[in-house]
C-alpha cells in the first residue's frame, strides 16, 4: 500500500493514500483511524478521516514529554502511524451501521429535481427510483457541522454543482454534487442540486457521537 | 453577579481554547483567535487557562458591572476605561459595583479579551463554551444581554501584571513563521520566491473563518484537482485565482484547495491581531524549530503559573 505522510502544521500530520475516491481506499482510512483511536499514544487529540487520507492532531508538549527518544513529536507520530499501518491489516473491520433516512421528493422541497430529470432525460419517478435504490457510504464529514459526503451516486443522475450557489439552502435538504450526495444539517449557502428534504435532525444530544451520520456509516434514503 | 451590555457591538462572543475531538463530525474547534492572550489573562487571574472569556472587536460594547469584580484585559488595545479612567491590558483590575467599562478608540490589534476572576457562567456544548455561529451554538452578544459571572471576590493574586517578556510581540506587519504544507513543493520557482520574499495584505474579506490575502499571484507546476482532506487553524491555501487564504479559528474542518504552508502555533496570535490592510510576510522554519518555540512558550507559561500559585 503506497502512502505519504506530511505535516499539517506543527500539531497535526496527514497520511495520504493518494488522490483518489474509492471505497477500498476509504476503508483503509477508517481501519487505520479505528486502530489509532483504540491504541492512543500520550498526547493524542483526535483523528480526522477523509476520502483517502487520515489526519492526526496531537499535543506537542505531551508527545515530547512522553516520548523523549524522538527528536520531534512529528517524528514520533509519523513512526506511530507507520507502525500502526503494519498492524492494522490483522484487525477485522467493524461492521458499519446502516442508517435509514426518510425523505420527501415533493416539488416544494425538491428545488432542482425537475431540472435535473429534464437534463438527464429521465422522469422524476425514475430519478427517485435510481437515487433510492442505492446504499451510500459516508466517506467523510466536513463543510458544515454534521455534513456527510456520501457516495457514489449512479452515473445516470450524477450532476455537477450548480453554477451559481444558492444563498440559502434549507435545513434538511438532500443534494447531489457530481457523484456525491449530502444532507444540509443547517440552513446554509450551497451549490448542490437539491432533490428533496428530510425532517430528520442531523444532530443528536449524545456527546460521544453528536451527529446522526458518522464516518463509515451506510445510508439508505427512503421515499416518504 | 453579572455584566450588562449597554450597546451593540460588531462581534462579541464567548470563547475558550476551543472544542477538540469533534473534527471528524465536521464540527470545528472554534475557540479564541488569540489563544496566547486568553491563556495569559486567565493564568494571571488564577483561573483555569481554558476558562471562557469574552472576545471583542471594535467597536466593542459598553459594559456595566452590577457587582464587584476582578478582571483582566488582553490582546488588542481599544483604549479601555472604567468610569473614564484608563485601564491597561495584562493587568489585574478591580471593578467596583456599578462601574462602566468602555472602549474609546482602536489603538492596536483586532481582538480584545476580557476575563473575570473565577469565570463567567456559560453553557457548554461538547465540552466547550466556544460559540459556534454556524452551528447556531451561542450568539454574538447584543445590547441588553446579561452575562453572569461566578464570583465577586475582590481578592486577587499578589502579582498584578504579566511581564512584557511573556507577551506576544504584536505588529501591524509581522513576519509569521510557517512550516511547509503538502503542496509547497508544487509551487513553481518564481512562486516559491514570491511566497517567501514578498508581502501580502490582509483583505477586507477576512473574518474568524479565514483571512484572504492579496499579493503577487502564485502558481503551481501541477494543477491536478485535489480531493478534500483535513485542514488546520493556520493552514495557508492557494485559491484558483492565485491568491492565498489563511484558515482561522472558525475554519471548516476539511478543504480541497492546495495546502502551501501552515502558520506555526506560536505565531497564530500575531495573525489573530491583524486588521484589513495590515501586512504579513512568511518565513519558513523546520518542524523542529516550530516545536522548540511551542515548548519554550509552554515553559514560560508554567513559570508564570508557578509564580502566581506560590504568591496566592
Amino acid at each position: 500500500m503506497k502512502f505519504t505522510i506530511f505535516p499539517l502544521g506543527d500539531n497535526a500530520l496527514t497520511i495520504s493514500f493518494g488522490n483518489i475516491i474509492s471505497p477500498k481506499t476509504n476503508d483503509q482510512v477508517f481501519q487505520l483511524a479505528e486502530f489509532i483511536e483504540k491504541n492512543r499514544f500520550a498526547g493524542f487529540i483526535e483523528t480526522v478521516p477523509a476520502y483517502s487520507s487520515l489526519s492526526i492532531f496531537f499535543s506537542i508538549p505531551e508527545v515530547r514529554k512522553n516520548y523523549q527518544t524522538f527528536k520531534t513529536s512529528f517524528e514520533f507520530v509519523k513512526n506511530f502511524v507507520e507502525t500502526s499501518l503494519e498492524k492494522v491489516s490483522d484487525v477485522k473491520p467493524t461492521k458499519p451501521r446502516l442508517i435509514e433516512i426518510p425523505m420527501s421528493f415533493e416539488k416544494n422541497v425538491a428545488l432542482d429535481l425537475e431540472e435535473l430529470s429534464e437534463h438527464k432525460h429521465l422522469s422524476i419517478q425514475q430519478v427517485i427510483e435510481i437515487f433510492t435504490s442505492k446504499t451510500y457510504r459516508v466517506f467523510m464529514l466536513g463543510f458544515l457541522p454534521g455534513f456527510a459526503y456520501m457516495g457514489e451516486v449512479d452515473k445516470r443522475i450524477a450532476t455537477p454543482r450548480k453554477q451559481t450557489p444558492r444563498l440559502k439552502v434549507p435545513k434538511g435538504s438532500v443534494g447531489i454534487a457530481g457523484n456525491q450526495t449530502g444532507i444540509y444539517p443547517l440552513e446554509s449557502p450551497g451549490g448542490w442540486n437539491i432533490i428533496g428534504k428530510t425532517e430528520l435532525e442531523m444532530f443528536t444530544r449524545n456527546e460521544e457521537s453528536p451527529t446522526l451520520l458518522q464516518p463509515a456509516d451506510l445510508v439508505k434514503f427512503i421515499a416518504a | 453577579m453579572s455584566i450588562t451590555f449597554q450597546t451593540n457591538s460588531i462581534l462579541t462572543t464567548v470563547q475558550d481554547l476551543g472544542r477538540n475531538n469533534y473534527r471528524k463530525f465536521g464540527i470545528n474547534p472554534n475557540g479564541a483567535m488569540d489563544k496566547h492572550a486568553v491563556r495569559l489573562i486567565n493564568i494571571l487571574l488564577g483561573n483555569d487557562e481554558n476558562e471562557a472569556v469574552l472576545e471583542m472587536h471594535f467597536p466593542a460594547p459598553v459594559i456595566k458591572f452590577d457587582e464587584n469584580a476582578v478582571i483582566t484585559l488582553g490582546g488588542a488595545d481599544f483604549g479601555a476605561t472604567i468610569d473614564d479612567k484608563p485601564v491597561e491590558n495584562w493587568r489585574i483590575c478591580f471593578v467596583e459595583k456599578g462601574s462602566t467599562l468602555k472602549f474609546t478608540e482602536k489603538r492596536f490589534g483586532a481582538r480584545l479579551y476580557l476575563s473575570v476572576k473565577s469565570g463567567f457562567v456559560v453553557e457548554k456544548w461538547l465540552e466547550s463554551a466556544s460559540v459556534n455561529l454556524i452551528a447556531g451554538i451561542g450568539k454574538s452578544l447584543k445590547k441588553d444581554d446579561v452575562l453572569k459571572f461566578k464570583s465577586n471576590s475582590q481578592v486577587a493574586n499578589h502579582q498584578s501584571k504579566i511581564a512584557d517578556s511573556l507577551l506576544p510581540i504584536y505588529s501591524k506587519f509581522p513576519t509569521v513563521r510557517v512550516v511547509a504544507g503538502a503542496d509547497f513543493e508544487k509551487l513553481n520557482g518564481f512562486s516559491e520566491q514570491n511566497f517567501l520574499k514578498t508581502t501580502f495584505f490582509i483583505s477586507k474579506d477576512s473574518n474568524r473563518m479565514g483571512f484572504r490575502l492579496t499579493g503577487e499571484p502564485l502558481y503551481l507546476s501541477d494543477n491536478t484537482e485535489l480531493i478534500s482532506s483535513a485542514v488546520n487553524f493556520g493552514t495557508i491555501q492557494l485559491l484558483p485565482n492565485g491568491q492565498l487564504i489563511i484558515l482561522m479559528a472558525d475554519h471548516q474542518t476539511t478543504g480541497g484547495y492546495p495546502n502551501i504552508a501552515n502558520v506555526i502555533s506560536t505565531d497564530l496570535p500575531l495573525l489573530a491581531q491583524l486588521n484589513p490592510n495590515d501586512k504579513v510576510a512568511f518565513h519558513q522554519v523546520s518542524i523542529a524549530e516550530a516545536e522548540r518555540l511551542t515548548l519554550q512558550f509552554e515553559r514560560d507559561l508554567a513559570f508564570l503559573k508557578t509564580g502566581i500559585t506560590f504568591r496566592k
